[in-house]
């Protein structure tokens, strides 16, 4: 073992230095601090006298732990728990959300006798979404092999029972309208799988609009603050968020001459830019992991691709040349469905900052 | 079957946490380790998964005679804190498995073989009580010793108590023996004296009640818990009308599309 020697830089040094100006500024300022004069009195006085220190010296002003009382809480030990869900649910908040509006989307444009190839990538979205959204709830199980528990009951004030029945049901649906799709194209239409495909394209829009917002209520209906004070926002902010990335991924998938998609990419984008401006006017303090912090820049990141950017796209893709207004518009989608998975990658972030919040439990105030 | 409860008295608690050590041994619940958390002498600094009772240290500036202490020591508080068992649970009444369960002894009770660790209840509980073992990958909490509840035991941590500042017994009861306590306290001059029981909340009030000195906040009891439930109704209104503007938009987009195209076309 080498013996430290110190050295003029080392923090010895700059503790002796700052100890220098600190008695310098006494100095200067030709007063001493009465009060703590006599605590070194104090005790000095209590050594003498009882050979140890008995007063009240347990903790010293400007102790770096916080203590327990009525402005602290509990040493500012958060009463809450952290949510304990791992990565794969912002990843499936994001995928349902797109597959349910795609399950709509298609379904609506099926009925209006929209272009056949637009039908079938909206199938082709909700029914990816509808394969890979089971597995990636199974994964974030403590509990993978158990998942079947789920389905031994139905519990309506349970927002995770409702979400699974209308997973299991949009799941169904938008995988057997693909593959009832698939197998016409394929070997020719027949009765059978039009009656399948009819029925699940009908089941995919019935599920499909719960689908693609119920994570929102999901998350409101839970003690974490930031969430729960955004209860009523949250469903139609992550609507919008679904249909935002359903219509972007149809987009970019070469739909870019539909009028409809334009409107509905518009709408949603509109309604996103709204809520991030209804988001950063309200100044509730439970809102602050949505503007502060990592938290926030990501929030505000996910907020900006998913409201102004792809609204002054589609906004500019209105005009000009053919080729001009695709490219706009692929940018825009683009821009649209990261905005989505970042939005919620952002909101679940947010609840574990706000989940460390010892203040909003506890009504303490700032 | 009688509806039971937990009268925690901190008034009589001398921070030896047998309560803890009991629970642990009775319910087999694994070690938390040698950790002292910095404050106080506590270890764990919360209930959780591994921790179905805790026993919070509150070191306070010194009050002479608060507490019947000299003039010149620090006053010490201690709370042995538990899962509250609430009247309206927020962890049951998210639990999509329906693992969790309302016992015959009004107990809030997780079944270990039926949960599937998806953790809603874990940021469903107002009080932080529940929490995932990450080994185990359950979710778990106090059980109210349901086992012994079922064979006319009392829970393990009460019967561990050496000065019986965990009581148990029927909770109508217990809140009577709460209030005689309380006067008895102030009688004494402990006019700071309170029962944490949070029966004007959401919550309905809890089966776990606790007599307190001071502001419930000082042991991380929240002074108006909320059952996450009661955000139900304005969640899925918005979601419904979500649904609503969804459908509508989706129709009216496609319907003027096709009827431009249809204009266009018999030009």
């Amino acid at each position: 073992m080498s013996e430290t020697v110190p050295d003029a830089s080392g923090p010895h040094a700059r503790e002796l230095n700052l100890k220098d100006s600190k008695s310098e500024r006494l100095n200067s300022q030709n007063s001493i601090d009465l009060e703590r004069e006599r605590r070194l009195e104090e005790i000095r006085r209590a050594a003498e006298r009882h050979g140890q220190l008995q007063v009240d010296g347990a903790r010293a002003a400007g102790a770096p732990f916080p203590q327990a009382n009525p402005e602290n809480g509990y040493y500012q030990i958060p009463l809450l728990k952290e949510p304990s869900w791992t990565w794969e649910i912002p990843l499936y908040l994001f995928v349902g959300g797109a597959a349910g509006a795609a399950g709509v989307v298609g379904a609506i444009a099926d009925y209006t006798g929209a272009d056949r190839e637009l039908v079938k990538h909206a199938r082709w979205i909700a029914a990816a979404g509808s394969v890979l959204s089971p597995p990636l709830l199974i994964a974030d199980l403590g509990r993978p092999e158990r998942f079947l528990a789920m389905l031994r009951v139905f519990k309506p004030k349970s927002a995770m029972s409702v979400g699974v029945w209308t997973l299991l049901g949009f799941s169904t649906a938008a995988a057997a309208t693909a593959f009832a799709a698939f197998l016409s194209d394929r070997y020719g239409p027949s009765l059978p799988l039009r009656v399948l495909e009819n029925a699940g394209q009908a089941a995919s829009l019935a599920f499909g609009l719960p689908f693609s917002n119920y994570t929102g209520v999901l998350i409101g209906a839970t003690a974490i603050p930031v969430w729960n004070c955004n209860a009523a926002e949250l469903p139609l902010h992550f609507g919008a968020s679904g249909l935002g990335a359903a219509v972007g991924l149809m987009d970019l998938m070469g739909d870019r001459k539909s009028g409809a998609l334009q409107a509905l990419a518009l709408g949603a984008a509109v309604f996103e830019t709204w809520e991030g401006f209804s988001i950063e006017r309200r100044s509730d303090p439970a809102l602050d992991p949505l503007k502060h912090g990592t938290s926030g820049l990501i929030t505000r990141t996910g907020g900006v691709l998913s409201g102004p950017v792809p609204l002054i796209l589609r906004t500019m893709s209105l005009f000009g040349s053919k080729k001009r207004s695709s490219s706009l518009r692929r940018l825009a989608a683009a821009s649209s469905v990261a905005g989505s998975l970042i939005t919620r990658i952002a909101w679940i972030n947010a609840g574990h900052v706000s989940a460390r919040n010892y203040k909003l439990p506890l009504r303490i105030r700032n | 079957m009688s509806i039971t409860g937990f009268l925690t008295d901190s008034t009589l608690c001398i921070g030896c946490k047998a309560c803890e050590v009991a629970c642990k041994e009775w319910n087999g619940v694994e070690a938390d380790g040698y950790d002292w958390s910095g404050y106080s002498y506590d270890n764990t600094g919360a209930v959780g998964a591994s921790t179905w009772r805790h026993v919070k240290f509150v070191e306070q500036t010194p009050v002479p005679g608060f507490g019947g202490n000299a003039g010149e020591l620090a006053s010490w508080t201690f709370s042995s804190d538990v899962c509250k068992h609430c009247e309206n649970a927020g962890c049951l009444e998210a639990c999509p498995t329906g693992s969790i369960v309302r016992t015959e002894f009004g107990g809030v009770y997780i079944q270990p073989d039926i949960c599937n660790g998806c953790g809603y209840c874990v940021s469903s509980c107002p009080f932080g009580v529940v929490e995932r073992n990450q080994k185990d990958g359950r979710a778990f909490k106090c059980t109210f010793c349901y086992d012994r509840q079922k064979v006319g035991l009392q829970p393990a941590c009460a019967k561990a108590c050496p000065t019986e500042s965990i009581k148990f017994g029927e909770l109508d009861q217990l809140r009577l023996r709460a209030q005689e306590r309380l006067e008895e306290l102030h009688s004494r001059g402990m006019e700071d004296a309170t029962l944490y029981d949070p029966l004007d909340s959401s919550v309905g009030g809890t089966h776990a009640i606790f007599i307190l000195r001071g502001d419930p906040r000082t042991f991380n009891l929240p002074p108006s818990p909320d059952v996450p439930t009661i955000y139900l109704k304005k969640s899925w209104t918005s979601s419904a009308i979500a649904g609503a503007l969804l459908l509508g938009g989706t129709l009216l987009a496609f319907w003027a599309e096709n009827k431009n195209g249809r204009r266009r076309n018999a030009r």
